[in-house]
């Protein structure tokens, strides 16, 4: 089954390049450390996912481009096309010529019907093209306007044209020292907005990856490029093919259905994050080996200590012991704080996945009360190396991890909200007082519900 | 990609116009190497076919044939337009976009206002529709002025009111050059008390600049030149004055220099909207983010490093340095201290080869030393536009809605009620049709009350942070 993608907004359209690029040139990797059959099953199942059917022998990515201003859809198209291996339809992008002004209300009130025709049958047709639809990947930012409003907009539509498909929406979560003033505001509006609306929201902090480029991937001067393909990596880690089953040699064909199906148990919590190890730049790759014991141990505390990467793990923090509740019924503001989770997906890729064991991550005490481990973790394993990492793995969890992120915002929005100040440009276009109340409580709750686990 | 219209009006306002223009021509003509017409260029200019008589000559695509500028040049006077026409930039402007006298408005904000006002209206509509004619998209208008004399001042904000009823949706950015103390003109106050009203209620953004402070910039500059310590030399087509002889005379007449540095907080403003960069920022959203009430519009501007206005040839130094620079007070266009008062919010624009790496670990080592209001803890807007100005690696324009505005409107108003309790030459003003005392009063409360709202956020500074109760949900 495919996946259709739509980019929004600046920050969309340059993730979306980036991803497509991983996962064209892992799917094309020589060193898949497994079968010839294996690498070429693998490479057409991401064909079918990502890619359509190639004229004059170039991949054309499944992808929708939406921009409210030219200039970062004509730079996208054109990375795309001077690569030469893979590239975006011609007629797949939607723009303007005047931006949404970072104002979510303006994507959202105005942008949003004046472009809903033309935008949905963008989708339409990328739909068409595909035998069977899994469902939308909708890469957005929270701090802007086109990427947030509407992104926002466009997912309560895919919700009402093809409520039988699936949404998951990649957001990115904005640097907690300031890149839009109003960058909290549009993400409430945001998360409220997509709560309703999306099955599942990836989220990935700006904060965080910088520290991985900064950290484990030794880069001196990081740009948003830098930021960008460790952000695609994950990704990849994630959506490239896996098998269906323990030992099975059929990849899965439903990825997102799989992923809403495990780590989406309820519907009051949607909120998923990804964790790799290992993580370094690529010419250190040759020099490293790895035991599956040694990656899974500071995954595994990864997790519990929630840790962003693997560097600056903290070792004391350890799970409640069986009976007791976790320490300290979640206050934002307690540390070290034992994260617990709903659910969780480990995705094992390369030499001898088979034979790791992932008990660790079995312990009822990780989870809430109301699922059990069986119910709660999964683990799918795949013999085919990604971007020639021998050994890597991928944690997708469902657990408190954005609590305090989340908290923050809201806090910060509130504060704002307060003092009255920006609401006029808000008002201007449509979003009253009552949506950012509306807006405030839900996340509230949410905040609430993932602290009370 | 949308396009801008700039209306230059008054002495001041042309002569820095003019600045804005040439430099404009020079930078798109070291970026654009294939002469192309595209869309850069044609946020500001229009390309057309010269041979063409008349309105049908423009050409969208395709080579550059012949650039006029989006441009409105309105005086009251004809000296400084004819010196234009007449002058290298002389084929950039359209003959047809001009509107002079030969009266001049006497350093009359009524006269420019009422009489003039009226006067022209009907010829200002014509030019300014015809300039959103021929834009595709039109985003915002820039008006440049000053606010002492009569023209610019009174007229200048005329304009603004027409702007606002006929194109309500495209943004009015108003760069204002305030009189400083030592200015000759001696109504200067009542000018731009009266203009300020206009500002405040007509103005979407509004950079006010003073030429106290750009002499003291020019001075700077020079020391740094002819202190022969780094090195320095001037670069023989050096953007702040056309000839080395114009150098030299520079302590005598230093305007070029001077209008030149606001012609480049322009040309920086537009910039992440006209190039292309990792993080970009449109004008739209200037207003968005820097303007957290409506009548709090007033950005302070700082442009670092100083060297890149004098196109000297200094060594580039530490990239921090840039960053630190902005917010001095010796930085700023006009005499204001920054990290003195409150910010309310912050925007960096930084043009050339930084990434989002330097950007972050600046802000965070300035941010201890300045203070933000409680509401705004982390009211910073960036953006990283990859094209550097001509000749330089990086440069940064900090644009800051910040209360150290207030001693500029608390002096302005004060020299305004010396003169006012006197009644000294209001007769000129009030023998205006359509002027009465009250005009005056009005003006000065207008402002009084934009002063109480900076000192209402004043009194907040200092005060620890509260966070304040959130909505309690049962769970």
């Amino acid at each position: 089954m495919s996946i259709v993608t739509v980019q929004l907004g600046q920050c969309g359209n340059q993730i979306g390049f980036e991803v497509f690029d991983a996962l064209f040139s892992d799917s094309h990797c020589s060193q898949g450390f497994c079968s010839k059959k294996e690498n070429e099953a693998y490479q057409a199942s991401c064909k079918e996912r990502f890619f359509s059917e190639e004229e004059n022998g170039v991949p054309i990515a499944r992808a929708v481009l939406v921009d409210m201003e030219p200039k970062v859809i004509n730079q996208t198209l054109s990375k795309a096309a001077q690569s030469g291996r893979w590239k975006y339809g011609q007629h797949s992008c939607f723009c303007q010529k005047q931006g949404s002004g970072n104002n979510w209300a303006y994507g959202y009130s105005v942008h949003g019907p004046r472009h809903q025709e033309s935008i949905m049958n963008l989708i339409q047709k990328e739909v068409e093209k595909c035998d069977s639809l899994s469902g939308f990947f909708i890469i957005m930012s929270m701090a802007g306007g086109t990427g947030s409003g509407l992104g926002a907009f466009i997912t309560q539509n895919l919700q009402d044209e093809f409520s039988n498909s699936l949404r998951m929406n990649q957001i990115i979560w904005p640097y907690g020292t300031g890149e839009v003033i109003v960058q909290n505001y549009n993400s409430i509006l945001t998360l409220s907005h997509l709560y309703r609306s999306s099955d599942a929201l990836l989220v990935h902090e700006n904060d965080a990856v910088h520290k991985i480029c900064a950290k484990l991937m030794n880069i001196k001067q990081i740009s948003f490029s830098d930021i960008n393909q460790v952000l695609a990596h994950q990704l990849g880690s994630v959506f490239q093919p896996t098998y269906s089953a323990e030992g099975s040699s059929h990849y899965r064909r439903n990825p997102l259905g799989d992923l809403m199906e495990n780590l989406v148990p309820h519907p009051e919590f949607k909120m998923l994050g990804i964790r790799n190890i290992p993580q370094m730049p690529e010419n250190s790759l040759a020099y490293s080996a790895f035991t599956w014991a040694g990656l899974l141990k500071h995954l595994r505390q990864m997790l519990i200590s929630n840790a962003k990467m693997e560097e600056g793990i903290n070792w004391q923090v350890r799970p409640p012991l069986s009976g007791l509740p976790p320490l300290g019924r979640a206050s934002v503001g307690a540390e070290p704080h034992f994260n617990t989770s709903i659910a969780n997906l480990v995705i094992l890729r390369g030499k001898e996945a088979h034979s790791a064991d992932l008990e660790g991550f079995k312990e009822p005490a990780l989870y809430t009360s109301w699922l059990k481990p069986v119910d709660a973790f999964s683990v799918w394993r795949t013999q085919r190396a990604f971007r020639r990492y021998e050994k890597s793995a991928a944690l997708v969890s469902n657990s408190q991890f954005l609590v305090k992120p989340l908290d923050t915002i809201v806090g910060r929005a509130w504060n704002m909200f307060a003092s009255k100040a920006y609401i006029h440009q808000y008002t201007k276009f449509g979003v009253e007082e009552e949506d950012f109340l509306d807006s405030f409580t839900l996340l509230e709750q949410i905040v609430a519900s993932y602290c009370n686990l | 990609m949308t396009q801008s219209v700039v209306i230059q009006v008054g002495q001041c306002g042309n002569q820095i116009g003019c600045c804005f223009w040439d430099l404009a021509l020079r930078e798109h003509a070291a970026v654009n190497q294939k002469g192309i017409y595209d869309e850069a260029l044609s946020s500001f200019f229009r390309n057309v076919d010269a041979r063409v008589v008349g309105d049908g000559g423009s050409i969208s695509k395709g080579k550059i044939s012949s650039l006029k500028a989006r441009a409105v040049l309105i005086d009251m006077e004809e000296g400084v337009v004819n010196e234009i026409l007449q002058g290298p930039l002389r084929d950039v402007f359209d003959s047809k976009q001009l509107i002079t006298n030969v009266s001049g408005s006497g350093n009359n904000w009524a006269v420019g206002h009422k009489v003039f006002g009226s006067a022209y209206q009907e010829q200002i509509l014509e030019k300014l529709r015809k300039s959103a004619e021929h834009c595709d998209c039109l985003q915002c208008f820039f008006i440049i002025h000053s606010m002492g004399g009569g023209t610019g001042s009174g007229l200048g904000t005329f304009l603004l009111k027409v702007l606002e009823d006929e194109f309500p949706e495209v943004y009015r950015f108003v760069t204002s050059v305030y009189p400083s103390s030592e200015d000759d003109v001696i109504t200067s106050p009542y000018n731009s008390i009266l203009a300020m009203k206009e500002l405040s209620e007509h103005a979407d953004c509004v950079l006010p600049i003073d030429n106290q402070s750009l002499f003291d910039i020019i001075s700077k500059i020079d020391l740094m030149v002819n202190s022969g310590k780094l090195g320095a030399a001037v670069k023989p087509r050096s953007l702040v004055t056309a000839s080395a002889e114009a150098l030299r005379k520079r302590h005598k007449k230093p305007f070029d220099a001077m209008n030149n540095i606001v012609a480049n907080v322009l040309l920086s403003l537009t910039s992440s909207a006209r190039f292309e960069g990792s993080l970009n920022m449109d004008l739209n959203e200037i207003s968005m983010n820097l303007v957290p009430f409506p009548q709090l519009h007033y950005l302070v501007s700082s442009l670092t490093p100083l060297y890149t206005l004098a196109d000297v040839n200094i060594p580039p130094r530490r990239l921090d340095q840039m960053f630190s620079d902005a917010f001095s007070k010796d930085h700023q266009l006009i005499r204001a201290n920054p990290r003195h008062s409150l910010y309310l919010a912050c925007a960096l624009m930084v043009r050339g080869d930084v990434q989002i790496s330097d950007l972050r670990r600046n802000i965070e080592r300035l941010k201890p030393s300045l203070q933000f209001v409680s509401w705004n803890q982390e009211g910073w807007k960036t953006s990283l536009c990859s094209v550097p100005p001509v000749g330089h690696s990086h440069s940064l324009l900090a644009l800051a809605n910040n209360t150290c505005v207030k001693p500029t409107f608390l002096e302005l108003r004060e020299r305004f009620t010396r003169l006012y309790k006197k009644k000294a030459h209001l007769h000129h003003y009030l023998q205006v049709d359509g002027m009465e005392e009250g005009c005056f009063t009005e003006a000065v409360s207008s402002l009084s009350a934009l002063i109480e709202e900076y000192d209402r956020l004043d009194a907040t500074k200092g005060m620890p942070v509260q966070n304040l109760p959130r909505l309690s949900i049962a769970v």
